[in-house]
């Protein structure tokens, strides 16, 4: 079996007020060193398959069709 | 003029449009559930709001991977008219129907509440029942209706003149790009907006802003 961990993360330019919102409570908590936050979405995936080249073809296809809006956003994976 | 409304888990506002589609038509429309795979011989065929898939993953996302969605695809490429009001309208933009994608409202809070709208296009299916930059009324009510699109695609979508419904009068809710409540597809057959306009149908709902609209599509109304 093998894991993979997929990082979703907003593209630059892409505004993102939750990230903004959270950026102002840690602010707001006195951590003044924080220049900006943006918000993104992690996935730990398990696959039957073994080959790990299938398995991370099979991910970033997964991503494109479903797990990541491309419009907006971008997506590393990582096998783990 | 026949029509169907898609159903899906988690819509909310099905009721409601199935009423002003019985009203204004006539005849009720036929339902397609989201595992349907074919959809009948209808001239519009409508994807209400709601909370599809409980909003998991991103609005509307889950929605537009279900066969039914295919279904409304390949109607789509024929010609058939389709909206999507709220929830609809994101399902529309992750299936890939109408370009952009719809985030989260810079407020991150919730609205519900009524905006004006200026039909910024009168010359769709959609909208010939209105007149060119007339001012309605219409209610909102979501969280995720700041319409994003890339430089390119946006001002495409202004050159074809595809932005049909703008937020008027500084009623914009959710920090959408130019205000844009609305749209429609390249061939100008798909609409997707944010506002309810089934809710504004008849006296009893305290404005008909929203009739116009659905007669347009059912070939009721031609021009204003």
């Amino acid at each position: 079996m093998i894991k993979a961990r997929v990082i979703v993360t907003l593209k630059n330019g892409v505004l993102d007020p939750q990230g903004k919102a959270i950026e102002g409570a840690l602010g707001g908590l006195g951590f003044d060193g924080v220049g900006s936050v943006r918000q993104g979405k992690v996935f730990d995936v398990e696959l039957s398959s073994t080959d790990a080249a299938n398995a991370e073809a099979e991910i970033k296809a997964m991503c494109d069709k479903l797990l990541a809006n491309t419009v907006i956003e971008n997506y590393s994976v990582t096998l783990i | 003029m026949k029509s169907a409304v898609v159903l899906l888990p988690g819509l909310n506002r099905d009721r409601d449009m199935i009423a002003a589609l019985a009203k204004i038509s006539g005849e009720a429309p036929v339902t397609v559930w989201q595992t349907d795979t074919e959809i009948p011989d209808v001239d519009l065929i409508v994807i209400p709001g709601g909370f599809s898939y409980g909003d998991y993953l991103r609005c509307g996302a889950i929605a537009a991977r279900m066969p039914v969605l295919r279904a409304v695809a390949e109607k789509a490429a024929k010609g058939v008219q389709v909206i999507g009001v709220c929830n609809g309208f994101q399902i529309l933009v992750e299936a890939g129907l109408l370009p952009g994608a719809l985030m989260r409202n810079m407020s991150l809070k919730f609205v519900c509440r009524e905006v004006k709208l200026q039909v910024t296009n009168a010359k769709t299916a959609f909208t010939r029942g209105y007149t060119q930059n007339q001012i309605i009324r219409c209610p909102v009510a979501h969280h995720d209706g700041n319409y994003f699109a890339d430089a390119d695609t946006l001002s495409r979508l202004e050159g074809e003149g595809q932005v049909v419904f703008r937020y008027a009068e500084g009623t914009n809710p959710n920090g959408s790009l130019n205000d844009i409540a609305g749209i429609v597809s390249k061939d100008g057959n798909v609409l997707g907006m944010m506002p309810h306009p089934e809710n504004l149908i008849e006296a009893a709902h305290g404005g008909s802003d929203g009739r116009a609209l659905f007669e347009s599509a059912l070939g009721l109304k031609m021009a204003a």
